[in-house]
């Protein structure tokens, strides 16, 4: 028995059409969030950016939100010392273990310490951060006391970003075309003349990725700098100074905020979501880069 | 054949040099980690016990256990599980099955999953307060802290999702349209299940980030560590346990490190079963 | 045109005097391969080959595929050092000195022997730094002595008039062809005594191809060639001496015959040999 064709097309289509509908209610919900979030970002910041000049932000006297001054310079530089100093410390570590998994080490182990860099990267943040303050901030106190300092900070933070850049190195270079090394070895190169003449060269983009990505996470870092570093706003003028960085604050503060306050907590929230999409809109551009 | 020897002598000690400072930094970074490890298991294994997960926290958690830290979790990852997993797998099924790569909408829907992937969790924090918490009228509740991770976890479900629908070989669909099956059928007789695996890792992975999530709920969901009565009450998660005990709390480490051993152990498992799963997909590929 | 008429373009050589001729003067064996015995995994690839490669000559290598050419020609450079699980037996001796001797360095071994690989693979760097990296690994640093050999070499495969104005372009921005022979010219850098080339022709366009295969006959006579080859044409083209492979019983390759490729095509020993230059088999 034939069905008349019109009927058939015309329960199939229906089908179709709903569940068409479905699905873009959910795609739009999805792209809805993040306009959600910007705008109320933006609307919750409104009463201090526009009662209050940007200057203010960096020129006040200092950070005493009852005493109406909101210099946000001091935990800025928290932020970006501590960031810049896990990555210094993090990027040639994050590298020589990403060599070692690919070119320098016999299989069993580089399979092993693979595994172990994969279990770090699944730590929480706050993990770290009680571990820093109950094994390195008494260890840095007694070199030179008190322990929650800048250097604690950027120590945890470090061990916190490394896992993801070797991760992403060890990709980049697992990558590395075989025919590549093999033409190398071929010409007589040493390892490390393979290694940094045609694998590092091969693998940079991917490797750069993977540290911008990196620095990203270390500015929006909240919970482990909280813990270790101290919480004192000042510019920090030697590395066992406690410092306070801006996700820390936010932190801080926002439970009992009110008014103008609260309403500059939301601006430094902005300050750092615009310094992380710049990032990530770099890593975007790289990965077009690559792959023209 | 002449010289044998004729490698430049700078050249062989540049080499040792290198792999000198490979080896070191790969030791310190092993010996850093396994102190961690060792420290975590060794403070904590004295306190944990039966009891300490079954009961409740007495003295702002310097005594008794955490079984209604367990249970707020608890509830906070279904709520967020439960709303971002509609949303993200739709919007998967929407980007692969039937949006052009290069349409306007299949960018912008990309583009602002992409964005949301950055943006930091604390920034998620002011955004929960704002929306959830105020605007909405949720108040500190686990409601509300649920829902705020389901924006954070939105990107995380939507890409493992897209990868696994992805790697659904083009050629059941071409069969199934060619047997005359409407797209609905196909996608819930034969691409979801065969995607299936990949979905479940990537809910897996979406799980772990939210157990690990602190700075999201620290003025979303609240501090009341007592078992709550609904979803409008305030609840306080694992991981915001950890860190309440250990700032707050003076005498409260013991309990920290063994509330940190059972988070760890969860997120453990919870690694290992997302690998078996994506693993079984990439098995399975290969055999078919 | 039959290549075996070597008197033609002399005037372009530039790196230096012919050593030794083709098959009229007294040949001598620059390469000895005795009973070598290849395997991977336990698995036998190659089964007790000898044969002697003479300087200066071209030698090609032909057989159907899986015969072990490509394997005897990573022992020659000992690149199957590199894979793992591999085991060799017998002897190799480049001139006169067994290549698996403790003292005999790889990295300076490589250098004597240059290879050109099937695929054509130039590294993601700069024409100029392709050609310089092997260079400055190898000793030779000063810049002025850098950039002549440079130039010495793209003349010899005919790129520099092609390239001289770009050296600092990416080398993928090459095509095929002219990627193929960076390949050489970065191999010929070193000034190699033995030239391996594993089918350098057989990933390129018939134009590109006739191009290279040009170039490879214009460096008869101060190279040792040895040339994996599935175009018996080519073969016939270009070679002085053939080696052919087949498979043996065990599933191992094997040298059937070896000697003058005039010999060799016209007037086989073997019937297997026969066999293969006719087209009735493999």
């Amino acid at each position: 028995m034939i069905l008349s064709g019109r009927n058939i097309l015309f329960r199939l289509i229906l089908t179709d059409k709903l569940l068409i509908s479905i699905l873009r209610v959910g795609a739009m919900l999805a792209a809805l969030v993040v306009l959600l979030i910007l705008i109320f970002l933006v609307y919750e910041s409104w009463p201090a950016l526009s009662s209050l000049s940007i200057t203010r932000f960096i020129n006040d006297v200092s950070w005493h939100p009852l005493e109406n001054t909101y210099n946000l310079m001091p935990m800025l530089s928290g932020t970006v010392l501590t960031s810049s100093g896990a990555l210094l410390l993090a990027i040639p570590l994050s590298l020589a273990s990403a060599l070692f998994i690919v070119f320098y080490a016999p299989l069993h182990l580089a399979t092993a310490y693979k595994r172990l860099i994969e279990l770090l990267s699944g730590i929480p943040s706050v993990v770290f951060g009680f571990w820093g303050l109950t094994t390195l901030v008494p260890l840095i106190n007694q070199w030179n006391p008190p322990g929650a300092s800048l250097l604690a900070g950027i120590l945890v933070l470090t061990m916190m970003i490394l896992p993801t850049v070797t991760l992403t190195a060890y990709t980049a270079l697992a990558a590395v075309p075989d025919e590549l090394l093999r033409n190398a070895a071929a010409l007589g190169l040493s390892r490390w003349g393979v290694t940094n003449g045609v694998a590092l060269p091969a693998a940079k983009t991917g490797i750069a990725a993977g540290i911008i990505l990196a620095a990203a996470r270390a500015l929006g870092e909240t919970m482990a700098v909280l813990m270790v570093a101290g919480n004192v706003v000042q510019y920090p003028e030697t590395l066992f100074d406690p410092v306070r960085t801006l996700a820390a604050n936010i932190a801080l503060e926002t439970a009992y905020a009110m008014g103008d306050h609260r309403a500059v907590l939301f601006v430094s929230g902005l300050l750092l979501m615009l310094l992380i999409m710049v990032l990530s809109g770099l890593v975007e551009l790289l990965e077009q880069q690559r792959h023209a | 054949m002449h010289k044998t020897t004729n490698i430049p002598m700078r050249q062989i000690l540049r080499d040792r040099a290198v792999q000198f400072l490979i080896y070191v930094s790969v030791i310190m970074v092993s010996v850093v980690f396994i102190w961690i490890l060792i420290d975590l298991a060794r403070g904590g294994v004295a306190h944990l016990s039966w009891e300490f997960l079954m009961e409740s926290p007495r003295d702002a958690g310097r005594a008794g256990g955490i079984a209604s830290i367990l249970v707020s979790t608890l509830l906070i990852l279904l709520v967020a599980m439960l709303t971002a997993a509609p949303i993200a797998w739709t919007t998967a099924i929407l980007l692969v099955e039937f949006v052009a790569i290069d349409s306007a909408f299949g960018k912008t829907v990309r583009f602002s999953l992409h964005v949301l992937a950055g943006v930091p969790s604390i920034v998620f924090g002011l955004f929960g307060n704002a929306f959830f918490s105020i605007y909405l009228g949720l108040g500190f509740s686990i409601l509300s802290g649920g829902l705020t991770l389901a924006c954070m976890l939105l990107p995380i479900l939507a890409s493992t999702a897209e990868a696994g629908l992805r790697a659904v070989p083009y050629a059941y669909r071409l069969s199934a349209s060619a047997l005359g099956l409407t797209r609905t059928a196909t996608l819930i007789h034969l691409i979801l299940p065969a995607a299936a695996p990949v979905l479940a890792a990537g809910l897996l992975l979406g799980i772990g980030r939210a157990l690990a999530e602190t700075a999201a709920l620290l003025f979303t969901s609240g501090y009341a560590d007592r078992m709550p009565d609904s979803l409008l009450d305030s609840g306080r998660a694992l991981a915001l346990h950890i860190f309440d005990l250990s700032m707050n709390v003076p005498g409260g480490d013991a309990p920290a490190y063994a509330s940190t051993l059972v988070l760890v152990s969860l997120l453990l498992c919870i690694n290992v079963l997302a690998m078996k799963f994506a693993h079984g997909l990439h098995r399975r590929k290969i055999m078919t | 045109m039959n290549c075996n008429q070597w008197t033609d373009k002399q005037d372009t050589f530039t790196l230096g005097p012919l050593e030794a001729g083709p098959p009229c003067c007294d040949p001598w064996p620059a390469i000895q391969v005795r009973d070598l015995s290849l395997s991977y995994n336990g698995k036998t690839a190659l089964d007790k080959v000898t044969l002697d490669i003479y300087q200066g000559c071209i030698t090609a290598l032909i057989g159907p595929s899986g015969c072990g050419k490509t394997s005897f020609l990573s022992a020659i450079n000992r690149l199957t050092d590199l894979i793992p699980g591999c085991s060799i037996a017998g002897k190799i001796l480049i001139n006169n000195q067994d290549i698996h001797h403790p003292d005999i360095h790889t990295q300076a071994l490589r250098r004597q022997v240059g290879m050109v690989f099937q695929k054509p693979t130039p590294f993601p760097l700069s024409i100029r730094r392709n050609l310089s990296l092997p260079l400055n690994e190898h000793g030779t640093t000063q810049k002025k002595e850098v950039a002549a050999i440079i130039e010495q070499v793209l003349r010899d495969v005919g790129l520099w008039e092609e390239v001289h104005d770009r050296l600092d372009a990416s080398a993928l921005s090459l095509s095929g062809g002219q990627q193929q022979r960076l390949c050489i010219a970065r191999a010929l850098a070193l000034q190699p005594q033995i030239l391996l080339m594993d089918e350098p022709c057989s990933a390129l366009d018939p134009l590109a191809s006739g191009v290279v295969e040009d170039l490879i006959c214009r460096l008869r006579g101060r190279y040792t060639i040895v040339i994996v080859t599935h175009n018996l044409a080519q073969a016939r083209r270009i070679a002085n001496y053939a080696a052919f492979f087949w498979i043996s019983g065990h599933a191992a390759g094997q040298l059937i015959e070896f000697g003058r490729c005039q010999h060799i095509f016209e007037s086989p020993s073997h019937e297997l040999t026969a066999a293969y230059i006719n087209g009735v088999r493999g």
